[in-house]
C-alpha cells in the first residue's frame, strides 16, 4: 500500500517537474514581452511612434483585426500561396533529389548549377518573374517555389546518396533491380532528410513570402505590412509582424512533428 | 531415402560448382591476387563451411557466388546454369544483418516477396511461417531497433528463406554476436536447416563453429587465397543433441585443421578455436 502511494507521489511530482520545466518556455515569451513593453514605455522607438509600437497596442490591434476579419482576409491568401508553391516544389524537387543522390553521373552534371542557383536570392528573379508571369499571384508563387526547391533537392539527394551500400546489396540479393532499390531502399531511407528539407523550405518560403507579396498583389500579410504603413496604423503593423512570426512558428512546429513521427531510428 | 523440400532425392548431385574461380583486385596501381583457381562443389542439401584466416578470400568467394562481386576468371554454376549477378534464388545473410530500420520485423521478412509481387495476405502468411521457423514468433510487429543482435540475425535468416532460395549464403553471420548467443544461433540454424533442407554455404573463421555445423569443410590458404583442403565431416547428426565440442572425434578434426595451418606465423593466424 505504502509502495503504491510512493509511486503515485512520484508520478505526480514527475508531472509537476515536467510542467515546471516546460513553463520556462512560456516564461521566456513573457519576459520578452515585458522587455518590449518597457522599451516602448521609455520611448526607445522614438517619441512619436513608441506608443503604437508597444506590445499592448499590438495585441489590441490584433484583437480588432480578428474581429473585423482583416486578419483572415490577409493570412489565408498568404498561406495558400505558400502551400501551393511548397506542393509544386515537393513534386519537382523530391524526384530530382532522389535521382541526383542515387546516380553519381546526375549528381556530377547538376552539382555546380544547383550550388550556384541556390545562392541566388529569389527576389533577384523578381523582374524576370514579372516579365514572364505578369504582376500578381503567379509571380509570387513562382518566387516562393524557386526558394523552396533548393533545400528540398539538396537534402533529399544527401539522404539518397548516403544510403548504406549494405542495404543496396541486400536488396539486390532479394531480387531488386534499380526501380526496386529506389522504391524499397533509397526513397524510404531518405525520408528523414526529405522532411528536414521540407522544414528548411517552409522556413525560407515563409521568410521570402513577405517581400514577395510586396510585388503588386492586393492581399496577403506582406501586402498588409505596406498597407498599414501607408495608413499610419503602426499598431496594426506590429500586430501583423506578430502574426507572421506566430504562423511561421506553427508551420515549423508542424514540420518538427512530421520529422519525429516519420523518421526511423537505427 | 531423405528427400528435400521440393521432393527431389538428395542424391548428391552437385548443386553449386565453382570452376577455377580467380579474383584480382587493383590496389595502388598493382594487381593483387585475392583468389586463385578455387574449385569447389556443393551437393544439394549439404551444409558446407568455408574456413580460413583473414585475407584468404573466403568472403570474396561467397560474394562472387552471391553475384555481388564478379570473378576475374572461372565460372560459378548453380543447378546446371552459369550464374551472373545476384537474385532471390541465392539467399544471402550478412554479418551486419542489413535489416531496414523503417520496417518492422515481419515487413523486413516480406521484402523479397514484395519485390516478387506476391499479394499482401500470402506475403504475411509466408513471412510468419519463416519467423516461426527461426524462433521469432511473437516479435513480428517489433521494430528493428527494439530487438537484440541475435533476434536481428534470425529475422535476416527468415528474410532470406522466405524467397525459397536454392542455396543460402551466410557471410560470418554470427560474428557480431556474443559467445552465448552465437552458440544458440548455431543450434538454431541447424534446426532450420534440418527442417528446410536448404543447401547452406557458410563462411567463418571460427574453427569450432565450422566443425559443429558442416558436412564438408573447405579450408582456405592465404597469399593468394586458395583451397588448401576439403575435409568431409562425419560427426553424427543431429549435432545439437549428439555432438559435444569436447568429443574425441571433434578434437580430431580440429587437430587436422591446426596441422594444416602449422606453416602460418602466429600473426597471420587469426582463427578462433
Amino acid at each position: 500500500m505504502a509502495k503504491q502511494n510512493d509511486t503515485r507521489q512520484k508520478n505526480s511530482t514527475g508531472l509537476m517537474a515536467l510542467v515546471a520545466d516546460r513553463s520556462f518556455y512560456v516564461l521566456g515569451v513573457i519576459l520578452f514581452m515585458i522587455v518590449w513593453q518597457i522599451a516602448a514605455s521609455l520611448k526607445l522607438f522614438g517619441a512619436d511612434f513608441s506608443e503604437a509600437f508597444s506590445p499592448l497596442a499590438a495585441i489590441l490591434a490584433l484583437i480588432e483585426m480578428i474581429k473585423n476579419g482583416e486578419l483572415l482576409h490577409h493570412a489565408l491568401p498568404s498561406l495558400r500561396r505558400v502551400l501551393v508553391s511548397l506542393s509544386l516544389a515537393v513534386v519537382v524537387a523530391l524526384p530530382i533529389g532522389v535521382l541526383v543522390g542515387y546516380f553519381r553521373r546526375i549528381e556530377q552534371l547538376t552539382y555546380v548549377v544547383f550550388q550556384f542557383m541556390r545562392m541566388i536570392s529569389p527576389l533577384a528573379w523578381m523582374p524576370i518573374a514579372i516579365i514572364i508571369f505578369g504582376v500578381g499571384d503567379v509571380s509570387v508563387v513562382f518566387l516562393l517555389w524557386l526558394v523552396a526547391i533548393w533545400p528540398l533537392i539538396l537534402n533529399t539527394s544527401h539522404g539518397a546518396g548516403r544510403v548504406s551500400p549494405l542495404w543496396v546489396n541486400m536488396a539486390k540479393t532479394m531480387g531488386a533491380l534499380d526501380m526496386g532499390i529506389l522504391r524499397k531502399v533509397i526513397i524510404p531511407a531518405a525520408v528523414p532528410d526529405m522532411l528536414t528539407g521540407l522544414r528548411l523550405a517552409v522556413g525560407v518560403s515563409w521568410i521570402i513570402l513577405v517581400p514577395a507579396e510586396m510585388l503588386g498583389v492586393s492581399d496577403g500579410l506582406g501586402y498588409f505590412i505596406l498597407d498599414t504603413r501607408d495608413r499610419f496604423r503602426y499598431d496594426q503593423l506590429m500586430a501583423t509582424i506578430m502574426v507572421i512570426g506566430m504562423i511561421g512558428y506553427l508551420l515549423d512546429s508542424a514540420n518538427r512533428w512530421l520529422i519525429s513521427k516519420f523518421s526511423w531510428k537505427i | 531415402m531423405i528427400t528435400s523440400m521440393n521432393g527431389s532425392p538428395l542424391s548428391g548431385k552437385p548443386l553449386l560448382e565453382l570452376r577455377d574461380v580467380s579474383k584480382t583486385f587493383m590496389k595502388d596501381g598493382a594487381e593483387f591476387r585475392v583468389l586463385e583457381k578455387v574449385n569447389l562443389s556443393i551437393n544439394e542439401g549439404e551444409f558446407v563451411c568455408i574456413l580460413g584466416p583473414t585475407g584468404c578470400g573466403k568472403s570474396v568467394t561467397l560474394q562472387i557466388v552471391a553475384g555481388l562481386l564478379e570473378q576475374s576468371s572461372g565460372s560459378v554454376i548453380l543447378d546446371g546454369k552459369e550464374e551472373s549477378g545476384p537474385g532471390p534464388h541465392k539467399g544471402m545473410v550478412f554479418q551486419e544483418y542489413a535489416l531496414l530500420p523503417w520496417r518492422s520485423v515481419v515487413e523486413n521478412v516480406e521484402l523479397g516477396l514484395e519485390l516478387k509481387g506476391i499479394g499482401k495476405k500470402e506475403r504475411r502468411k509466408i513471412a510468419e511461417e519463416q519467423l516461426e521457423l527461426v524462433g521469432l514468433k511473437g516479435s513480428e510487429s517489433r521494430m528493428v531497433h527494439e530487438i537484440s543482435g541475435g533476434m536481428r540475425q534470425r529475422a535476416a535468416i527468415a528474410r532470406a528463406l522466405a524467397n525459397r532460395p536454392k542455396i543460402l549464403l551466410m557471410d560470418e553471420p554470427f560474428e557480431a554476436l556474443d559467445a552465448l548467443t552465437k552458440e544458440e544461433m548455431q543450434i538454431q540454424i541447424l534446426k532450420a536447416w534440418e527442417k528446410t533442407r536448404t543447401t547452406i554455404f557458410f563462411v567463418t573463421h571460427d574453427v569450432d563453429e565450422a566443425i559443429f555445423l558442416s558436412d564438408k569443410l573447405c579450408v582456405m590458404d592465404i597469399n593468394p587465397g586458395r583451397v588448401k583442403k576439403i575435409i568431409t565431416n562425419t560427426l553424427p547428426r543431429p549435432r545439437h543433441e549428439l555432438v559435444c565440442r569436447t568429443d574425441r572425434e571433434f578434437g580430431a578434426i580440429r587437430d587436422q585443421i591446426i596441422q594444416l595451418y602449422s606453416s602460418l606465423k602466429d600473426e597471420e593466424l587469426d582463427l578462433v578455436f
